[in-house]
């Protein structure tokens, strides 16, 4: 038996793939951003809020990490527009998406704000620092980057996943490489470049993090 | 047209929970084996293996499990063998757990201290015997949580073989969905089954770590 294989068919593609690529890193970029900033959002509820928001938060988080993404997809693609909410279908990509980040990122932030020593919030408090001041100057920026390497990884979890929005087709890259297969027939081909592509992005993702988040989110000092 | 009740959704799903769960356990016994085997050839520490073993690990964690599947399907098909859903979803899951759960429980095998594979070996014992009387037990108890964690991670897995026709729950929840016309309803059904089956295994696995941690101390 002989196997042939014809990856020319596919990287003749390139365009689309590179148009996959350029979505795959958009939903993701968004994401991040939104994602991280609920995840802030929500350890901060987690650990201060009054006690009902706690509650709430509480919820979120375990009701987003044991259920499925493709579902939480499929509800919001599928489902909100049965209760009146219509979208498209990047746009539900990237609600699932933030709102599935937001919840492993409000685990991953709330652990380093608990690992804040006392004597920083008496140090803030003997300044007289609101307690918006004491979070935002005091508590956040060593928490965060003490957590960073754990968020970063879950960015590029996250970016994994967006694979699944080409289900609902949002045009990123695993659309690309399901419409790449169905043009030519090569599925085999199409999928293999897709999943190489998906792993250069992931390694050049969290290094690209890995050097910005010191840089550029919480100041270089150590 | 026939009317569908809230029972009649629920029970449908449930049926099909069945094959999430089956899947699962073919997946997590199949991949604990293959896990095992890939921790055993990195522990002999030839350079060769660990480049091996590191390579896989970094390849099924880099890469989507929904490529991984998709790769399964058309992959084996290659040789010329008829693959069902079932077989390319057991095949691909089964790897994707088995290099997690390697890297898990390299983890859990460097947390033992040096001096005790360095006192094994002082007792003339072979590496086999090492691994079996001193390391591997002492890194099984701090591996119980996270393996048990990582379980939710498989059974939230098993959902994108629905991608590829498996019926579980997932595929389940899309028929039912294009006959009823009812997504709101079907798919938070759908969500919730996951939850009822992942959230006790995730309480479990934080009691474990809890309970281990205090003993440890």
């Amino acid at each position: 038996m002989r196997i042939t294989f014809d990856f020319a068919a596919v990287l003749t593609q390139w365009p689309l793939l590179l148009r996959g690529v350029a979505w795959t890193l958009a939903l993701t970029a968004v994401s991040a951003v939104l994602g991280v900033a609920i995840g802030v959002g929500g350890a901060w509820a987690r650990s201060a809020g009054p006690r009902w928001l706690r509650t709430v938060a509480g919820a979120y988080v375990e009701l987003v990490r044991n259920t499925p993404f493709i579902v939480q997809l499929f509800f919001v693609f599928f489902g909100l527009p049965a209760a009146g909410v219509k979208l498209s279908p990047e746009t539900a990509s990237v609600i699932a998406m933030v709102v599935n980040l937001g919840a492993y990122a409000t685990e991953i932030v709330r652990a380093g704000l608990e690992a804040t020593p006392r004597g920083q919030l008496e140090a803030a408090a003997s300044l007289a620092l609101t307690r918006a001041q004491t979070f935002f100057h005091v508590v956040l920026p060593p928490a965060l980057r003490k957590v960073w390497p754990a968020l970063v990884s879950q960015i590029v979890i996250v970016m994994l996943g967006s694979a699944v929005c080409g289900q609902i087709s949002t045009e990123e890259l695993s659309y690309a490489a399901n419409l790449i297969q169905s043009r030519n027939f090569r599925a085999f081909e199409a999928f293999i470049v897709a999943t190489g592509v998906y792993l250069l992005l992931a390694l050049a993702l969290r290094r690209a993090l890995n050097w910005a988040g010191p840089r550029f989110l919480f100041g270089s000092r150590a | 047209m026939i009317d569908f009740s809230l029972w009649d959704v629920v029970r449908n799903l449930l049926l099909a929970a069945r094959w999430t769960v089956a899947l699962s356990l073919i997946a997590f016994i199949g991949g604990g084996v293959v896990g095992l085997a890939l921790l055993v050839l990195r522990l002999t520490g030839s350079r060769w293996a660990e480049a091996f073993v590191g390579a896989y690990v970094q390849v099924f964690q880099g890469t989507p499990l929904l490529m991984q599947l998709f790769l399964a399907y058309f992959g084996i098909a290659l040789f010329g063998i008829n693959v069902s859903p079932w077989t390319a979803a057991s095949v691909a899951l089964t790897l994707y757990t088995s290099a997690f759960l390697a890297e898990i429980w390299r983890g859990c095998v460097a947390a033992v201290p040096k001096g005790q594979w360095e006192a094994a070996r002082s007792l003339a014992l072979d590496f086999h015997e090492q691994l079996r009387h001193v390391i591997l037990p002492q890194a099984l108890r701090i591996a119980v949580p996270p393996t048990v964690g990582f379980l939710v991670q498989v059974v939230k897995g098993t959902a994108l073989a629905s991608v590829i026709g498996f019926v579980e729950l997932t595929k389940a929840g899309t028929m039912i969905t294009n006959a009823t016309f009812r997504p709101f309803l079907v798919y938070g059904c759908v969500a919730l089954l996951y939850f009822a089956l992942c959230y006790p295994v995730s309480l479990y696995a934080r009691g474990l770590e809890k309970k281990l941690n205090v003993a440890h101390r």
